[in-house]
C-alpha cells in the first residue's frame, strides 16, 4: 500500500513540470478558442506548419517564377530586367525537338532526352532488381539478415561517396580494367564512351538506391497472409500463378509508392552523376537538374533566368506525375473499397 | 529596473559576440602546388606581428573557386580576400584598397603592369596584386624520348613537329596517348592565337571565331581522333568544367603535356626522380610562338566587413619581401616589378629540372603576342574560353560537327553578350 502511494507521488512530481507547461500553454489557447470557435482551431494548429510550408516551398517557387521572367547575368531581382516570357521562348525555339541541335538551347533539349531515357530504363529496371530482391530476401535463407544489410548498405553512401566510388572503379586507370588486365583483356576506356557511360549512370543509381525500394517491396511481401500461399499450395497452384494470382496483387499499393518515389527520384538525379561522369562524355549524361545547375550558377556563360525557366518546367513535369500517381492511387482504393 | 538588466545584459552579449568577430579576416585560397602549406605559414606570421586580427584561411579546390565563389559573390556574399583567376570578369566586386593601404604609389609602382587585369574598364581602384604571374606552355617526358630514340623537337618547333615526334615516342613506348591539353579555353588560347586568331572585335566585343582560331581547332579535333592527344580529358565532363591532364604527365603517361608555369612545384614534388622532363616553351603556329600570359590575384572583396582589417592583410602580404619569400617557396613567378627588376630570386628547390623549367618560363614570356598580352584584361575572355571549351568537348565526343560547333560557338558568345545587356 505504502509502496502504491510511494510510486504514485514520485509520478506526480515527476509530471508536475509537464502539468505546469499544459496549463501556461491552456491560457493562450483558450483565449484564441473563444475568438475563433472550436472549428477554428484547426486552422490554428495548422498555422505554423503550413507557414513554413509557405516560407520554404511556396515562396521560394513564387521567386523561383518571377526570376524566369527576368534576364541578365545579375543575382539580385532588383538588378534584373522583366523580359516576359522570353526565357520559356528561347526554351522552346526548336525547328524539330526530336533533334536538339536544331534548337536554340540545343543543351535542354539534350538533358530533356537524356532523361526521359534514363527515367524509363533506370524505373523499370530498379523495380525489376528491387522486387527480385525483395522476393529471394523474403526466403528462408541462411543469414538472411546479413543480406538485408548488404543490400541496404549503399542507401547510407553519400551520393558524392558513390559518385567516387564507381569512378574509381570504372576510370581508365580503375579497378575494374586492372582486373581485366590480370585476364589478359585490354583495359577499356568506360567513362569516355558514350553508351557505357550512360548505361554506367543507370547501373550505379539502381546500386545506390535499390536498398531502400527492396525494403518497401519486403515488407510489402511480409505483410501478405501466410494462409493464402498455404491455400495455393494445396491446390497444388504453379508458382508463376501464385506470384500473378496472390503477391502481385497483394504488393500493389507498395509497387504505386516505389513507383512514385523511384520516378521523382529519377527525375532529379543529379549528385551521384555530377560526380562520376561531370555530364559526359559531351552532353551523353547531362540530365535537367545538372542543365538547371550549370545554366544558373556553375558555368561563365550562366543564365539564372534561364535556369529558373527551365526548372520551373521540370517542376510541372514532376507535378503531372504525381497527379498520375494520386489518379491510380484513387482508382485502386476505389476498386478496394467495391 | 529587471528589464532594464536583462536588456543591457543582451546587448553586452551582443556586443562581446561582435567584438569576437571584429578582427576576422577571411581568405579562400586554393593551391596547385605547395603555396598552401607556404600561405598557411605566413598567415601564422602575420597573425603574430598583428594580434588584433585573426586571419582564418580556408583552403578549398579550384571548382569551387571557378564555379561557387563568383555566385556568392553575386549574392552579395564570399570571403573577404580571395585568390582567383577569372579576376577582370567578377572585378565589379572587388574593394577599391586605393584608401585604405598605407602607400598607394608603392601599389602603383610594383603591381601597376597588372591592375588592369583586376578592375573594371576605365577605373583607377587598386584591387588586389598577383600572387603569381603564369604563363602557358608545355612539359616532355625526356626519359620517354630518350628511350624511344626520338629527339626533342627544338626551341622554334611548330606544334605539327611536336604532334609527330610525340606520336613516334608513344608508338613506341606504347603509352595511352602522345599529348594533352588540359580542358580549358584558356590554355587552348595560347596555340589558337600562335595560329592567328583574335578574339576581339573592333568595337572591343568578342568577334566571331575566324580562320587562325578555326585553322587549329580543326587540326586539334583531327589529332585527338587519330589518337595523338588525350580524349579523356576532353571528353570527361559536360560544359565549360575545367580538367588538368597533369596526372597522366606524372605518372609517366604523356609524352608532352601543355599546360603552364604553375605546374612547376606540382611536378617536381610529384614526379621527384621518377623521370627527366623539361619545360619546353610553347610550340609555335604560323603567326607566333606564343604562350597566353595570366596568373592568380589575391584580392579584398568588397563585401568585406572590416575593410581596414583586409587592408592591413593586403598590405603585409604585398611587401617586396614577403612576396619575394613567397615565390620563391612556391617556385612561382611574380608580379612585383620591385622584386623581378632587383632580380637574383633563390628558388627553393635543388631539382635542377625545375630550376631550368623556371628559366625556360621566363625566356619565354619574351615571345609572348601582344593579343596575348592584352586578353587577362579584357572583360569577355571567359565568356569565349567558356563557348570554346563547351562546344569542342562536344565536337570530340562525337556529337557536334566541326563546323557546327563553329556556329554555336559564336551563337553562345553572341547570346552571351546579349544576356549581359551591354
Amino acid at each position: 500500500m505504502s509502496t502504491t502511494s510511494l510510486t504514485d507521488r514520485l509520478g506526480s512530481l515527476l509530471m508536475a513540470p509537464v502539468h505546469l507547461l499544459m496549463r501556461i500553454i491552456d491560457i493562450p489557447l483558450r483565449a484564441v478558442q473563444k475568438a475563433t470557435g472550436i472549428g477554428g482551431m484547426a486552422a490554428v494548429f495548422l498555422a505554423p506548419n503550413m507557414l513554413i510550408f509557405g516560407i520554404f516551398v511556396l515562396l521560394p517557387l513564387v521567386i523561383n517564377f518571377v526570376y524566369s521572367m527576368t534576364g541578365g547575368t545579375a543575382f539580385f531581382l532588383s538588378e534584373r530586367n522583366f523580359v516576359g516570357a522570353e526565357q520559356y521562348q528561347r526554351l522552346f525555339t526548336c525547328t524539330n525537338y526530336l533533334d536538339p541541335m536544331s534548337c536554340q538551347e540545343d543543351a535542354f533539349w539534350t538533358a530533356v532526352g537524356n532523361t526521359f531515357w534514363f527515367v524509363v530504363l533506370q524505373v523499370t529496371l530498379m523495380i525489376g532488381v528491387s522486387l527480385i530482391t525483395a522476393l529471394i530476401l523474403n526466403r528462408d535463407l541462411a543469414a538472411r539478415s546479413f543480406w538485408r544489410a548488404v543490400f541496404f548498405f549503399p542507401v547510407l553512401l553519400s551520393p558524392v561517396v558513390v559518385g567516387l566510388i564507381w569512378k574509381w572503379i570504372l576510370q581508365r586507370q580503375g579497378l575494374l580494367n586492372f582486373g581485366l588486365y590480370q585476364f589478359g583483356i585490354e583495359p577499356y576506356t568506360w567513362l569516355t564512351d558514350r553508351n557505357w557511360t550512360f548505361i554506367a549512370t543507370i547501373g550505379v543509381s539502381i546500386w545506390a538506391h535499390m536498398g531502400l525500394y527492396t525494403l518497401i517491396l519486403l515488407a510489402g511481401l511480409q505483410a501478405i497472409p501466410k494462409d493464402l500461399y498455404e491455400a495455393a499450395e494445396m491446390d497444388g497452384t504453379k508458382p508463376a500463378r501464385v506470384f500473378r494470382r496472390i503477391t502481385l496483387p497483394l504488393l500493389a499499393p507498395n509497387l504505386l509508392v516505389v513507383v512514385v518515389l523511384a520516378l521523382i527520384k529519377a527525375v532529379q538525379i543529379f549528385d551521384e552523376v555530377y560526380v562520376l561522369t561531370g555530364g559526359g562524355p559531351g552532353t551523353s549524361t547531362l540530365y535537367l537538374t545538372q542543365y538547371i545547375y550549370e545554366t544558373g550558377f556553375a558555368s561563365a556563360l550562366r543564365n539564372p533566368g534561364l535556369a529558373a525557366a527551365a526548372s520551373i518546367l521540370m517542376g510541372l513535369v514532376l507535378v503531372v506525375l504525381t497527379l498520375i500517381q494520386l489518379g491510380i492511387g484513387q482508382r485502386g482504393e476505389k476498386k478496394g473499397k467495391r | 529596473m529587471k528589464t532594464k538588466s536583462l536588456l543591457a545584459g543582451a546587448a553586452l552579449a551582443l556586443l562581446v559576440s561582435t567584438a569576437a568577430h571584429a578582427g576576422d579576416v577571411r581568405i579562400m585560397w586554393y593551391s596547385d602546388g605547395v603555396e598552401g602549406d607556404v600561405m598557411k605559414d605566413l598567415v601564422g606570421r602575420f597573425m603574430k606581428e598583428n594580434p588584433g586580427i585573426n586571419v582564418i584561411l580556408d583552403n578549398v579546390a579550384y571548382s569551387v573557386i571557378k564555379d561557387q565563389l563568383p555566385v556568392q559573390l553575386e549574392a552579395g556574399n564570399g570571403p573577404d580576400i580571395a585568390r582567383v583567376t577569372a579576376i577582370k570578369d567578377l572585378s565589379r566586386h572587388w574593394l577599391d584598397l586605393r584608401p585604405l593601404v598605407k602607400d598607394a604609389k608603392y601599389w602603383d609602382d610594383n603591381f601597376g603592369a597588372q591592375a588592369d587585369w583586376m578592375r573594371p574598364d576605365g577605373s583607377k581602384q587598386i584591387s588586389g596584386f598577383m600572387t603569381q604571374i603564369t604563363l602557358t606552355g608545355g612539359y616532355a617526358n625526356k626519359t620517354l624520348f630518350d628511350q624511344a630514340g626520338v629527339p626533342l623537337p627544338g626551341p622554334k618547333a611548330t606544334w605539327e613537329e611536336w604532334a609527330a615526334a610525340s606520336k613516334k615516342v608513344k608508338d613506341s613506348q606504347k603509352l595511352p596517348f602522345a599529348m594533352a591539353i588540359d580542358r580549358s579555353g584558356h590554355r587552348l588560347t595560347a596555340p589558337l592565337l600562335s595560329y592567328g586568331a583574335n578574339y576581339v572585335g573592333k568595337d572591343g566585343k568578342p568577334a566571331p571565331l575566324d580562320k587562325g582560331a578555326k585553322d587549329f581547332l580543326t587540326k586539334f579535333v583531327g589529332w585527338v581522333g587519330e589518337g595523338s592527344f588525350a580524349k579523356d580529358v576532353w571528353v570527361s565532363a559536360a560544359g565549360s568544367t575545367y580538367r588538368a591532364a597533369a596526372e597522366d604527365f606524372i605518372n609517366g603517361q604523356l609524352a608532352f603535356y601543355y599546360s603552364g608555369s604553375w605546374q612547376v612545384a606540382n611536378l617536381t614534388t610529384k614526379i621527384g626522380n621518377s623521370f627527366d622532363w623539361v619545360a619546353t616553351g610553347s610550340p609555335c603556329g604560323p603567326a607566333a610562338c606564343t604562350g597566353m600570359p595570366g596568373g592568380a590575384a589575391l584580392v579584398a572583396v568588397k563585401y568585406a566587413k572590416n575593410p581596414k582589417d583586409v587592408a592591413t592583410v593586403m598590405d603585409w602580404f604585398a611587401q617586396e619581401k614577403v612576396v619575394k619569400e613567397f615565390s620563391e617557396r612556391t617556385l612561382f613567378l611574380p608580379g612585383h616589378k620591385g622584386v623581378v627588376d632587383k632580380g637574383g630570386l633563390d628558388f627553393k628547390t635543388d631539382n635542377a629540372f625545375a630550376k631550368a623549367a623556371l628559366t625556360k618560363y621566363v625566356e619565354a614570356s619574351k615571345t609572348t603576342s601582344d593579343t596575348a598580352l592584352k586578353l587577362p584584361g579584357w572583360r569577355w575572355s571567359d565568356t569565349v574560353y567558356a563557348a570554346i571549351v563547351t562546344r569542342v568537348g562536344q565536337t570530340l565526343a562525337g556529337e557536334l560537327k566541326l563546323d557546327d560547333a563553329f556556329t554555336r560557338i559564336d551563337a553562345d558568345i553572341a547570346q552571351k553578350v546579349k544576356d549581359s545587356g551591354l
